[in-house]
């Protein structure tokens, strides 16, 4: 789960990390309220998106006067920001963040992942902040360093000491950044984060050092332990359908073809949606039901696949194991009787001839295919206006 | 022979007396798995499934000599019951549970470094469909009936893939020395390479196929090994050419965010191993029958 980047300060701030001070608002009106409240002469006024790119799109506006903050709010609201990683639809902007603009040194990337390969929480850090730590990467690979933390004891000062020393910082700006790293380690490790992006983490002239923007995502396993973070889900960035198979148990992310998948198995579906994909067609969907397709599952997952309005055709492909073919073919037949688009159905697994048989004692005009390789073809076929 | 179970292998449940793990417990039982009895705190000394429940996996093993578990407890107390399996001395845990946090995994594999390698339990999953040794054992959640025994083994990180492999092969005739899923998370208990090393001492395994996903290094940390150490063939395929990069698909573990993520990535570097890599997945069966042919 993401969160913006004004609850990620909110919080980082309660783990000691020193961030610029803002505030966020929801309106013009409330954006220059802020503005004045929050005192000085320059002000950010940045649009909060579930995204990164923001300022290249235009998403964060430096404004001198009240009117400027004013003007900037009114432009950001309510409009569709497009960036580097958003994708063409774009994120609605509802929230801005209003920071007191500070002058700055130096830019500096600091950024905390789940390490797969070691198993373990890294710490990157490189002294070309600003930049995407993906082009840091390509073109200044050497400026980058990085410790891993030893599960058992955490994250150690000495590490953090290594890294600020690392990035030639002087003796003052050292243990600021030690606080900073540190306070950020320690929000990863309690509130079950999978990544921590200060980028940039800045040094003022006075030697202070502060989080200038900040991202934060969350395990979604451990959410049942945060409610404090569920509760800073933001719908408007997520997409509505995705989100509302979220609330069935169902794993749906819609993409841009038009044969809608609807599979038991997150590798099953990859695959198949692949073998689509060789057939000639395009998936209009990743959609995993899960191990009991219950009839009710099968309703939801037709409902949601439907939805979009580009599916031209739909494979249904379930391997049962404990959830028996019969069984699944029941809830596959209720859910297509008032179907307007082709459905191909291959079932294999427990009690396959026994789901066949009711999908074709069914009287619906429902294609049956044997193999994996047989369906995609059949379904491509079908969204193509082709008889298989 | 085959790796990590077979007949013989005394097997207790952890969470025995749940809903799924009594269904599944008793579906073991009737495939010819050895299983023992099981562990539920605070139902110790009542029976289910005309087996011993004990409060605490050390008074299991002490009483019924097992060696390993399935575990079948919800996300918040599995770690606790993966480290208190780990500390009874238990050979091996399998653990279905889909959605432990990362980090609850992360301190559990750390927890498992504090014993000696040749004492150190292996957790396969968690997030998976188990392990089946056809016709002797199965430690899972699979359907038994489409596995054959025979001479392949099968390492996925996807349950119902697996499932397809095995079903492509049983049509083509091919069985299965044993079928080990290490579950879709980021995390896991074990990974290819681990299983990879078992199946090359394994006499009766004459080849492998190594199923993959989007996202993780683990395809290609086992590809050079095999490049490295193993003489038997291994067919490769790896799932996700569709996926959009930064999504996750289903799996916590399947997301593109690193070079070397995607499935085109991994199946070339597979390739440049010598691996078999199945152009597809409905051409996994027809790869192995490939690679078991020029042998």
């Amino acid at each position: 789960m993401d969160i913006h980047e004004y609850q990620a300060k909110e919080l980082l701030a309660r783990f000691g990390v020193p961030i610029p001070r803002g505030s966020v608002a929801y309106s013009p009106d409330q954006a220059v309220y802020v503005a004045t409240e929050l005192g000085g002469w320059h002000w950010a006024v940045k649009a909060q998106v579930h995204a990164g790119g923001r300022g290249k799109a235009g998403g964060v506006r430096l404004c001198r006067t009240y009117g400027e903050v004013a003007q900037a709010a009114k432009d950001l609201l309510g409009k569709t920001l497009v960036t580097a990683q958003t994708g063409s639809e774009g994120k609605i902007v509802q929230r801005l963040y209003i920071e007191v603009a500070e002058p700055f040194e130096r830019e500096i990337y600091l950024g905390l992942v789940l390490d797969r390969k070691a198993q373990r929480i890294r710490v990157v850090a490189s002294a070309e902040g600003g930049m995407e730590i993906e082009d840091i990467a390509k073109s200044k690979p050497d400026s980058i360093r990085q410790v891993q933390v030893e599960p058992a004891v955490g994250l150690q000062p000495f590490q953090a000491r290594e890294l600020a020393f690392g990035l030639g910082l002087n003796i003052k700006q050292v243990s600021r950044a030690v606080t900073a790293i540190m306070g950020c380690y320690r929000a990863f490790r309690d509130l079950d984060a999978t990544m921590v992006e200060i980028n940039p983490l800045v040094v003022t002239k006075d030697n202070r050092v502060l989080a200038l923007d900040a991202k934060m995502s969350f395990d979604d396993n451990a959410l049942f332990r945060r409610p404090q973070i569920s509760e800073m889900r933001d719908p408007s960035q997520e997409d509505p359908r995705e989100a509302q198979a979220n609330q069935h148990g169902l794993n749906y992310v819609g993409l841009a073809g038009d044969i809608g998948c609807i599979i038991n198995g997150a590798g099953l579906a990859m695959a198949t949606m692949d073998m689509i994909k060789y057939a000639g067609g395009e998936p209009a969907n990743f959609l995993d039901v899960g191990g009991g397709a219950s009839p009710e599952r099968v309703a939801e997952a037709f409902r949601l696949v439907l939805s979009d309005r580009n599916v031209k055709a739909i494979l249904v492909n379930i391997f049962a194991g404990i959830n028996r073919c019969d069984w699944v073919a029941q809830g596959v037949v209720q859910a297509a009787r008032d179907l307007k688009v082709p459905l191909v159905v291959r079932l294999a697994g427990t009690n396959v001839e026994a789901g066949n048989q009711i999908i074709k004692e069914s009287g619906l005009p429902i294609i049956s295919a044997d193999t994996l390789a047989d369906a995609a073809e059949k379904a491509v076929a079908a969204a193509h206006g082709k008889a298989a | 022979m085959s790796i990590l179970i077979n007949e013989r292998t005394k097997v207790i449940v952890q969470g025995f007396t749940g809903d799924k793990a009594t269904f599944h417990a008793n579906e073991m039982i009737c495939y010819g798995t050895n299983l023992v009895g099981g562990v539920t705190p605070g139902k110790g000394s009542q029976k289910h499934l005309d087996r011993p429940v004990f409060n605490t996996v050390k008074e299991a093993v002490a009483a019924t000599g097992a060696e390993a578990s399935l575990a079948f407890v919800p996300p918040p107390y599995a770690a606790d019951a993966l480290m208190e399996a780990a500390d009874a001395g238990l050979r091996l845990v399998c653990i279905i549970t889909d959605g432990i946090p990362a980090q609850d995994m992360m301190r559990v594999k750390r927890y498992l470094m504090r014993y000696p390698k040749e004492k150190r339990t292996l957790v396969v999953g968690p997030n998976c469909a188990g392990i089946i040794s056809p016709g002797k054992a199965m430690l899972g959640i699979m359907p038994g009936h489409i596995y054959t025994r025979g001479n392949v083994g099968i390492v996925s990180r996807s349950g119902t893939l697996g499932y397809e492999a095995a079903a492509q092969m049983t049509a083509l005739g091919i069985g299965v020395s044993t079928s080990v899923g290490i579950g879709g998370d980021p995390i896991n208990g074990s990974s290819f390479l681990d299983h990879m090393a078992l199946f090359e001492a394994d006499p009766e395994t004459k080849a492998v196929v190594m199923i993959g996903e989007i996202g993780g290094p683990q395809e290609a940390e086992a590809s050079q090994w095999i490049k490295e150490n193993m003489s038997k063939p291994v067919i490769g395929y790896v799932a996700g050419l569709t996926a959009p990069k930064g999504r996750r698909m289903g799996h916590a573990g399947a997301i593109i965010s690193a070079e070397g993520d995607t499935a085109a990535e991994k199946a070339e570097i597979m390739k440049s191993y010598g691996l078999h890599v199945a152009p597809s997945a409905s051409e996994l069966g027809a790869t192995v029958a490939r690679a078991l042919a020029s042998l």
